[in-house]
């Protein structure tokens, strides 16, 4: 049984926590004196231009590189050949099997292209022009080899996507819940299964167009060599380059200054990277690589990209007995940093909030001839929820359900937690019931199912639907212990460090760097209440691993319930260490100091002193304990014993213009439930833009290439990404059932709106238009598809 | 996004922008003349266009804004959208184009891109060519031996090209005045600002219960504009019903010959054609 409250419950009493406090690194993001990567000038420093292959498999055969080097303000030109011998391999991080297939990955190809986009080799000049223009001058003869394109035709072998490998099957990794005894076996339950729901869905590729290309600039100059990067993982990153570029990892510092954005398509050792600090070594001059937009597009890493074959099986009154997943996962054509992983981090969220019993899940990571896939908002949850949603409205559908009713059936009632799921998960804490009324309540949708009605019978050329979408998650990645378990190559902690200065101020630094989140603001109220020091006197650094030491960085929805906590365990030693100079200067037994809002007291007098004079009292050292070493300075690492588990009911009423098969958001209502919220604000800008990106992939996204391989939506003119125009007004609200992971009791909202959002939209027109005879719609849903999916009803009788 | 070396020149006045196109032709430069820029800037950046020189005509003075004519209203090739969008006299005599100025691209576009611009750049999904079309605009185009005047049926000749050639310039359109005439234009796309699906221009003149007169212009139709002819006849003299305006308008694919692309094929095009024009004229005919 868990306790749920509306929002302002537990954080009311707080000074800071829960107040929605204005970020306070907008100032200088918005008035233009940030500092972006590619704002980094440094003296006598070299630009680079990428010269990519235009074809999506290809041998090289030969490279003239004598025109590009003649090129004025050209310093250097440098192929695949020309690095091969330092360039190692790009890292995979998580081999998700020990027979996993990976080709090697040089950041610039030497012998064979296998997506085009792909670097085979790099100009080096004295102006971002003469590197852009000498582009044009590099010489490249490649031999076409055959493309396979398409994920279904790729998991046959018919064309192999690299020559150097047999197959394009990476890896076969599978979950069934009879054999790891948490649950019974799948197809028993199909086998006696009532209903049979089998579907195939389409996770489309999506790319995650973040607003500031990538950009990296090297300095070799010194002792070491200082990477500037837009990344999320300044720490992996240094890692990561240190041991595929051979360089001792004390010799790499790297800096990630102000970023904007990711997404997950920053979680990533790219070639880029590596290729600067080959420039930078060779030439002995600082380096600079921006990219384009249609680079970043065409070569920064995509998403999702799967087909879910799916059977649910249930009874007739509507309970699931089991479910079956059979995933193609397209990795592109190389490994990224996590890419086989992603679809393993769905694995766990198929059964989502619901407790049937058997549960089987089967993923083969397949190779293409396309930019391979990684990390993206959500990485493989988002794609566990929309199968089982959709599953779910089927299911309503096939019995004559309310699909809130077959929702409501199936779940974990707030009574039943802490919940052992089929796929081996505990949900330590959730109300699903809640957020559900909640929702229910705000949007009308007794109000909107009878106006459904209305507009059914008088056959109204708009139609309504109603989507729902009741999801969970799993984030806060991760405890380190379940990351080994699955084979991933490092752990889930994070570090944090509480410096207190002479003059009380505070510093805090945290492993955990922002890129775009707000994390100054939020860990500042978190340490302004634990030590009771105003929110101003708190400076948060990061994201520079000469200062942030240890970290492992942003994503997953880990900040908070991870990076938080080590934040505030940091602070409570430093609570700690001050009591013993509190208990010195005030001649009292450290038994009898009492911490409260900033001041140390001695029990039952009204003695007391401040963290700021025990701070200066600290820092002079003229009268300390004996071997009390003079600082209050404090490290923390936190590793949590579990995932934190966010869920959340998504309602979305959509409308059909069944003359153009237009879609339009008449009424968006989501109740999120994240647990204990430091920053309302925070949070509130997290749902929206999470809402943006998920109902983004249900109706405008999609990388799509041609069959020679060509990424057609190379530009944002074909790549639609929504602007605020194109989005509703939502109505948020949130539920506050904390977690039990975590001290905070804070479960993390970077993913929510991205993953609950997409299923909410797509259920919603197909409940629109499925009394027309449309079974299905593929992602993204646009006007011509659900115009073609209605014309084919109709031509059809209601069998599309 | 660099694109490639360029000599550039900021002629004042239209002769000398004949001369410095005629001298670099026959120096067999690959010349560009560069109105707004919101179209030619982002293919050199490209480097899908690779002019040698580039001829800006931002500093001639005298092509831009509206004047009166009597019967007709004249506005200057280098006009920006905005301006077309929001000028008094445009709203009053020609709504349709009004109208469909508003649409283009965003705010910052409408600012630096020009009518004449956009006109001879002739992008099939561009907004400005149907309307221009559908009133019967006469375009004149300044050269080497001096100007001409075309038939705006007869200036769009083809995907992207027009009837102006190498060594001229288009300096100004004339409109006919549609002086109470009531105009629409309906333009269908994925997002809000992107290059029109499909774009309906239409304008009626309304007597009594009748339509006494239509015209329709259709955007992303065809490699040009066009003239839905088959509508505006099944229009003229109908009765200004809803029922009236949808049975003419199922003639708004006839002769077309639209793409197919991400945005839907041919088919879906037609259809939305048809759906578009009736909307585009019951909006035109305040129904």
């Amino acid at each position: 049984m868990t306790a749920t409250t509306e929002v302002g419950g537990p954080g009311a009493g707080r000074a800071e926590v829960g107040k929605a406090r204005l970020r306070k690194e907008d100032r200088h993001l918005i008035t233009g004196r940030s500092r972006f990567t590619d704002n980094m000038v440094l003296p006598g420093m070299l630009h680079l231009a990428m010269v990519r292959s235009p074809y999506a498999h290809a041998k090289i055969t030969a490279i003239d590189v004598s025109a590009a080097k003649a090129s004025p303000g050209v310093m250097a030109v440098l192929t695949g050949a020309d690095v091969a011998a330092e360039q190692g391999s790009l890292p995979n991080a998580w081999p998700i099997t020990p027979d996993q297939k990976a080709p090697a990955h040089g950041a610039i190809a030497v012998e064979e292209v296998a997506f085009a986009g792909e670097v085979v080799a790099v100009i080096v000049a004295r102006t971002p022009a003469a590197a852009r223009d000498a582009v044009e001058l590099v010489d490249v003869s490649y031999d076409e080899l055959p493309v396979v394109m398409d994920l279904e035709e790729a998991f046959t072998d018919k064309v192999l996507a690299h020559s150097s490998l047999e197959s394009n099957k990476s890896a076969t990794w599978v979950f069934d819940s009879a054999e790891a005894g948490t649950g019974s076996s799948v197809q028993e339950a199909i086998d006696n299964a009532e209903v049979l729901i089998e579907r195939t869905f389409y996770q489309q590729r999506l790319i995650p167009a973040f607003m500031e290309p990538r950009s990296t600039v090297v300095d070799p100059t010194g002792e070491q060599i200082t990477v500037w990067t837009s990344t999320q993982i300044p720490h992996i990153l240094r890692l990561m380059l240190a041991l595929t570029l051979g360089i001792p990892e004390s010799k790499v510092r790297v800096i990630a200054p102000d970023v904007g954005g990711g997404f997950g398509g920053k979680l990533q050792v790219t070639p880029e990277e590596a290729i600067t600090v080959l420039a930078a070594r060779r030439t002995g001059k600082p380096c600079k690589y921006t990219e384009t937009r249609s680079e970043s597009l065409q070569a920064g890493h995509h998403g999702r990209a799967q087909v879910q074959r799916l059977k649910l099986s249930a009874t007739r009154d509507g309970t699931v007995t089991g479910l079956s997943v059979n995933l193609l996962a397209d990795m592109g054509a190389y490994l990224g940093l996590v890419t086989s992983g992603i679809p393993i981090l769905g694995a766990f969220m198929y059964n989502s909030i619901y407790k049937f019993p058997a549960y089987r899940f089967e993923c083969n990571n397949v190779f293409t001839n396309k930019t391979w896939t990684d990390a993206y908002r959500g990485a493989g949850r988002p794609e566990a929820t929309f199968a089982i949603e959709r599953l779910m409205d089927e299911l309503a559908t096939e019995l004559g359900m309310d699909p809130l009713a077959v929702r409501e059936k199936n779940w974990i009632r707030h009574e039943e937690f802490p919940f052992a799921t089929v796929a081996g998960l505990e949900y330590d804490t959730g109300n699903y019931e809640a957020a559900t009324s909640k929702a229910v309540e705000l949007f009308d949708y007794q109000g909107l199912r009878a106006e459904q009605k209305r507009r059914r019978e008088s056959n109204d050329p708009i139609q309504l639907g109603i989507g729902v979408s009741t999801f969970t998650e799993m984030c806060g990645l991760a405890p380190s212990r379940v990351l080994g378990s699955l084979s991933y190559g490092a752990g889930g902690w994070e570090h944090a460090q509480v410096r207190v200065l002479p003059t009380g101020n505070i510093e805090v630094v945290t492993g955990s760097s922002a890129h775009g989140q707000g994390h100054e603001t939020a860990w500042s109220q978190l340490v302004a209440d634990r030590l009771g020091v105003p929110f101003e006197n708190v400076e948060v650094l990061h994201g520079d691993t000469q200062i942030s030491q240890r970290g492992l960085d942003t994503y997953g929805s880990r900040s908070l319930t991870v990076g938080g906590m080590a934040v505030l365990a940091a602070a409570d030693k430093v609570i700690e260490k001050a009591k013993v100079v509190a208990a010195h200067m005030m001649e009292a037994s450290e038994e009898d100091i009492e911490f409260t809002a900033g001041s140390f007291s001695v029990k039952g007098t009204d003695t007391s002193t401040s963290l700021g004079e025990i701070a200066l009292a600290t820092f002079a050292a003229h009268n300390l304990p004996d071997g009390f070493e003079p600082n209050l300075d404090s490290d923390a690492t936190f590793d949590p014993v579990n995932f934190s588990y966010p869920h959340g009911t998504h309602l979305a009423a959509m409308e059909v213009d069944t003359e153009t098969g237009r879609v339009s958001i008449r009424k968006y209502v989501c109740v999120d439930d994240v647990g204990v919220v430091v920053n309302p604000m925070l949070v509130e800008g997290q749902v929206h833009g999470g809402l943006a990106q998920g109902i983004a992939q249900a109706l405008y996204e999609e990388a799509v290439y041609d069959d020679a391989g060509t990424l057609v939506t190379g530009s944002f003119v074909d790549y639609l990404v929504p602007g605020a125009p194109d989005l509703p007004h939502y109505i948020t609200a949130r539920t506050e059932t904390p977690a039990t992971s975590n001290q905070l009791g804070a479960k993390g909202v970077g993913e929510a709106g991205t993953i609950a959002s997409t299923p909410a939209i797509v259920n919603g027109i197909l409940d629109a238009v499925r009394h027309l005879g449309v079974k299905d719609i593929k992602m993204p849903c646009t006007p011509s598809r659900v115009w073609h999916a209605l014309q084919a009803a109709q031509t059809t009788g209601g069998v599309q | 996004m660099i694109p490639s070396a360029f000599d550039y020149a900021a002629p004042t006045t239209v002769e000398e922008a004949l001369g410095l196109l005629a001298a670099a032709d026959s120096a067999g430069d690959d010349v560009k003349v560069l109105a707004g820029g919101q179209s030619l800037l982002p293919v050199m950046k490209l480097r899908m266009a690779d002019p040698s020189m580039v001829v800006d005509l931002g500093r001639i003075t005298g092509l831009s804004g509206v004047t009166d004519d009597g019967d007709s209203l004249t506005i200057g090739a280098m006009t920006p959208h905005h301006v077309v969008a929001s000028d008094p006299l445009i709203a009053r005599h020609l709504p349709l184009l009004a109208k469909a100025a508003a649409t283009v691209a965003d705010p910052q576009v409408r600012h630096r891109g020009t009518f004449g611009g956009a006109l001879v750049h002739a992008d099939p999904a561009g907004d400005m060519p149907a309307p221009v079309l559908a009133m019967g605009a006469t375009l004149v185009i300044a050269g080497p031996n001096g100007e001409r005047s075309v038939d705006a049926a007869d200036f769009f000749q083809g995907y992207f090209t027009t009837a102006v050639r190498e060594g001229e310039i288009l300096t100004r359109i004339r409109v006919p005045k549609f002086t109470g005439w009531g105009a629409h234009y309906e333009k269908f796309t994925r997002v809000s600002q992107q290059w029109s699906i499909v774009g309906i221009a239409a304008m009626v003149r309304v007597e009594g219960g009748t339509i006494a007169e239509a015209r329709l212009g259709l955007t992303n139709m065809a490699s040009t504009p066009l003239r839905a002819t088959a509508v505006e006849q099944a229009l003229a003299g109908a009765a200004l019903t809803a029922e009236a305006i949808a049975a003419a308008c199922l003639h708004a694919a006839e002769g077309t010959e639209p793409a197919s692309d991400l945005n839907g094929d041919a088919e879906y095009r037609r259809h939305l054609a048809q759906v578009l024009a009736k909307r585009a004229v019951l909006a035109a005919a305040g129904l």
